[in-house]
């Protein structure tokens, strides 16, 4: 039976478009600092470190971690790089864990970092082949069509991204550490805002970032020891698919189906709608939140969209939906997996300061990545499973 | 800690794969590494790669591989920017949570597809190093001038070292490159960053490589003698070549204690030294015996698949413990320049 | 104090010869040829375009090339108006993800003859193919997706690739 794993310390960066006052080394150190801080340890305390961001190619280093050794500790110790497209901060948060559950370690550091200014990101996700012809820019191009075929299959009012885009815009302005502060941002503003990739405008989608986030995961009687209650794992989940066969439902996949169900099981939840009191999950396009709202089990397939035109995923809803801002306001890409799972255990530890929903006890983090088809997610509690 | 075995291992390797594209390579290898497991496709219940967007030169190479190993309905995946050697640590840690029971591992790289001594210049000190554009091949020159100097060897140590892995290559039909030069036939030919000369450096290819693992009596049900993972650790040393002592490699003598590699005999070692002065160093560091077999596949000198040759170490040890060719082995795997992540995993059979 | 240093420029350039692979060779000396060659699995009969080598969903290879129509429908798109260095089409532009007559997956490509804002789902489309003596192994051969006048298809010939 595997062990019990706490979360014990939450550190993470000021998010922004340009972190030039800061290296590579000194972006991850300022996140690993402030877990350590929180956390109340020191370096020696741990035993292993657990590094996860996205494609190489966006700083132009490869295998950053070798170069990033010495500033995450880890000379000495166990280092392991994780690299699962969008969805790698979350699913470098599981492998960290799964290094507490499995009996192995006592304390794990996990960092997931991009430093996206570095290079351009941009041109590293639209690198063709020979014999290609480059026809989509960014992510955006590609996840445009299925917004398109979600909007078509469901039938829902054209507004409601822009009510998303919205929303956790105005959450961010709760958050110190989110990119993006638009104070005076409106339903009009998101309207008007340039359409980038029809029908996403550019207040729909996320901004690019650089940042980072560290945690530090301890085995039960030492997290028990925390200066901060910490958050316990309740479950974690990871699936994933090809990114096209014949028949895939891109739009919502089975995989992510499939590892809410295990998540689900796992935690002993059976209505998630109501045993789980708030999600930050992976919405890098506002329109995903309803459809991650189906994915997930929250609302039937076709209907999530009410959930957002109801108000349900705001901070007073019945299920508030990334209360920190979400990937609309900060998107340092290798980071933002881990960002989403950091805020749900922050949640349940009560230290999310203005973006704080009262009485969390039980809280889910998600994130993907590829095509849609990397998924990874868990459920973090106040009290043990 | 649970039993976990290795269950089967395949490989693909080849000079150049100027054909097939990465997945076309990746499949018949996932496909016999199941077909000899004893395992349903079904039955292995989490799937771990390893693999580089620099050597594809393209973001996100690890997800198309996902067509070759069969990911529908959704399998429970996660990958390493690392070599598969890593992966099957994770795969390893994933079932000593007892979530799962098998594992499907798999490394895979086109080390020939850019100028690899290049690319590994991206590895190093972006700020003050890479701008240099060392190449991967002077970096080791470095480390075994170092090594030469101390007194622990000579040039002849190093063609000493080459000749023994391009005979043992001989034998393996994976090898790139092999041969029967004299250590005096190789010490006349000149040098590609003195005192390395071609065949004191890898021969890169690209290729794939596979193993299952699974766990006690799952091992045992499918298996008459599985290859028993009796200790697995790795660890990293600093980043920057002036703060370690090059002549020896911390790491690795670290994760050989940690891994227990002294508890009992050793009959076989397969190490990556994809440079000749690497495999004495690592030697060194392991605590391999005089007596002890190593790289009876002829090594990373012979056929160097970047992300794939590490867990092909695993597998090459794994291979001669599932034949009852040898009992206790010890593979190893490294990342980094100069040797500076090293992985060591302790094998044996019943 | 020192004056901070906040940037550097390092530019990276590294060369890489490309394989296609086996299956895309074949697909992309068919282009060559005015053909548009797609591969049938054999567990699940649905052809893939182009020709991947495998089913991604049976995990089985493919080897029965079948011929494809260069007409087809559009089962979802995107007005493109952000630029990026790779992209060499005037912008706005859609892209569209066409079924193809015959083929079992959309693929993507670029849709012109038309102002953007008229581009819906379900309209029928057909290749625009480069002058015979420029055809070459590469998917640029077509240029690009234009019209073909015919009436749009339901939803229910192309619901399920959305
Ligand atoms: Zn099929």
């Amino acid at each position: 039976m595997a062990e019990l794993c706490g979360i014990v310390g939450i550190g993470q960066t000021k998010l922004a478009a340009k972190r030039v006052d800061v290296s590579m080394p000194g972006l991850v150190r300022e996140a690993a600092d402030r877990a350590l801080l929180d956390a109340g340890l020191g370096w020696a305390d741990i035993d292993a470190v657990v590094v996860g961001k996205a494609p190489d190619t966006f700083e132009g280093c490869m295998l950053p971690e070798l170069y990033l050794a010495d500033s995450l500790g880890a000379p000495g110790k166990p280092l392991l790089r994780v690299h699962t497209a969008g969805s790698v901060g979350g699913s470098t948060a599981i492998v960290a864990a799964s290094l507490i559950q499995a009996g192995i370690h006592d304390r794990v550091l996990t960092v997931a970092y991009e430093k996206q200014s570095e290079s351009n990101a941009m041109w590293g996700l639209t690198i063709s082949a020979p014999f290609g012809v480059a026809v989509v820019a960014g992510a955006g191009g590609f996840f445009a069509p299925l917004v398109r075929g979600y909007i078509r299959r469901s039938g829902a009012p054209a507004d409601v991204g822009i009510r998303v885009a919205v929303k956790d815009r105005l959450n961010a302005l709760k958050n110190p550490y989110a990119h993006l502060h638009l104070k005076d941002i409106s339903h009009e503003m998101v309207e008007q805002s340039p359409m980038l990739w029809d029908p996403i405008r550019l207040l729909e989608a996320c901004p690019s970032s650089d940042g980072a986030c560290a945690m530090v995961l301890a085995r039960e009687d030492l997290a028990q020891r925390a200066p901060t209650p910490p958050a316990w794992i309740h479950a974690t989940a990871m699936r994933s698919e090809p990114t096209m066969f014949a028949g895939r439902d891109a739009i919502n996949p089975e995989a992510g189906k499939m590892a809410a169900r295990d998540l689900y099981a796992k935690a002993g939840i059976t209505n998630p709608r109501r045993e789980i009191d708030c999600a930050e999950i992976y919405v890098p396009f506002s329109w995903f939140e309803p459809m991650w709202m189906e994915n997930l089990g929250f609302a039937e397939e076709g209907a999530g969209w009410r959930m957002t035109l109801e108000g349900a995923t705001a901070l007073d809803g019945d299920l508030p939906v990334n209360m920190s801002g979400g990937v609309l306001s900060s998107n340092p890409i290798g980071a933002s997996g881990m960002l989403r799972f950091a805020e749900a255990a922050m949640q349940v530890r009560k230290q999310a300061g203005e973006h704080q929903i009262e009485g969390a006890r039980r809280a889910l983090g998600h994130a993907y990545g590829g095509g849609s088809q990397y998924f990874s997610m868990w459920i973090v509690g106040s009290e043990k499973p | 800690m649970r039993d976990v075995a290795v269950l089967s291992f395949a490989q693909s390797t080849a000079a150049r794969e100027t054909e097939r594209n990465e997945v076309e390579i990746l499949m018949p290898v996932v496909r016999e590494v199941i077909a000899a497991s004893g395992l349903e496709r079904s039955r292995i219940e989490f799937t771990c790669s390893g693999s580089s967007d620099f050597l594809q030169g393209q973001p996100f190479a690890f997800v198309m591989a996902l067509d070759a190993v069969g990911a529908w309905p959704p399998i429970r995946e996660s990958h390493v920017e690392q070599d598969g050697a890593w992966a099957l640590y994770e795969a390893w840690v994933k079932i000593q949570t007892g979530e799962v029971d098998s594992a499907l591992v798999y490394g895979f790289g086109k080390s020939a597809a850019g100028n690899l001594g290049d690319i590994l210049a991206m590895t190093l000190d972006p700020y003050c190093v890479t701008p240099l554009w060392p190449h991967a091949d002077s970096i080791a020159a470095l480390q075994a001038r170092a090594w030469i100097e101390s007194g622990k060897g000579s040039e002849r140590s190093l063609a000493e070292i080459a000749a023994r892995n391009r005979a043992a290559a001989r034998s393996n039909p994976h090898a790139i490159v092999s041969g029967t030069e004299t250590v005096d036939e190789l010490l006349s030919r000149p040098y590609v960053a003195s005192p390395l000369r071609a065949h004191d450096c890898p021969a890169n290819g690209d290729g794939a490589s596979a193993i299952v693992l699974a766990a006690g009596d799952l091992a045992r049900s499918v298996s008459k003698r599985p290859a028993w993972i009796r200790g697995i650790d790795h660890r990293v040393d600093p980043a920057a070549l002036g703060v370690r002592d090059l002549t020896r490699c911390r790491s690795a003598e670290l994760a050989a204690q940690k891994a227990g590699v002294a508890r009992d005999k050793i009959d076989i070692a397969e190490i990556y030294a994809p440079y000749s002065h690497e495999e004495a160093i690592l030697r060194e560091a392991l605590g391999v015996p005089d007596t002890a077999s190593v790289n009876p596949s002829g090594g990373a000198l012979c056929a160097h698949v970047m992300m794939s040759c590490g867990l092909q170490r695993i597998g090459e040890v794994a291979r001669r413990i599932l034949s009852g060719e040898a009992d206790r082995g010890v593979a190893h795997a490294a990342h980094g320049p100069a040797l500076q992540q090293n992985l060591v995993c302790v094998l044996e059979g019943d | 104090m020192v004056e901070p240093v906040k940037s550097i420029v390092t530019p990276i350039r590294l060369e890489y010869d490309y394989t296609p692979g086996r299956a895309t060779s074949r697909f992309l000396r068919g282009i060559a040829q005015h053909r548009i060659l797609g591969q049938e699995c054999p567990s699940c009969l649905k052809v893939y375009v182009p020709a991947r080598g495998s089913c991604p969903r049976c995990a089985v290879p493919t080897e029965r090339e079948v011929d494809v129509q260069d007409s087809g429908t559009v089962v979802t798109f995107s007005i493109v108006r952000v630029p990026s260095e790779n992209i060499h089409f005037e912008l706005p532009y859609a892209c569209a993800s066409i079924l193809l007559d015959g083929a079992g997956i959309p693929f993507f490509h670029v849709l012109q003859g038309l102002a953007p804002e008229e581009v819906r789902m379900g309209m029928r489309v057909k290749a625009r193919w480069v002058p015979t003596e420029k055809l070459g192994p590469t998917i640029a051969s077509i240029e690009c997706f234009v019209p073909s006048g015919e009436p749009d298809a339901a939803l229910e010939t192309y619901g399920e690739h959305t």
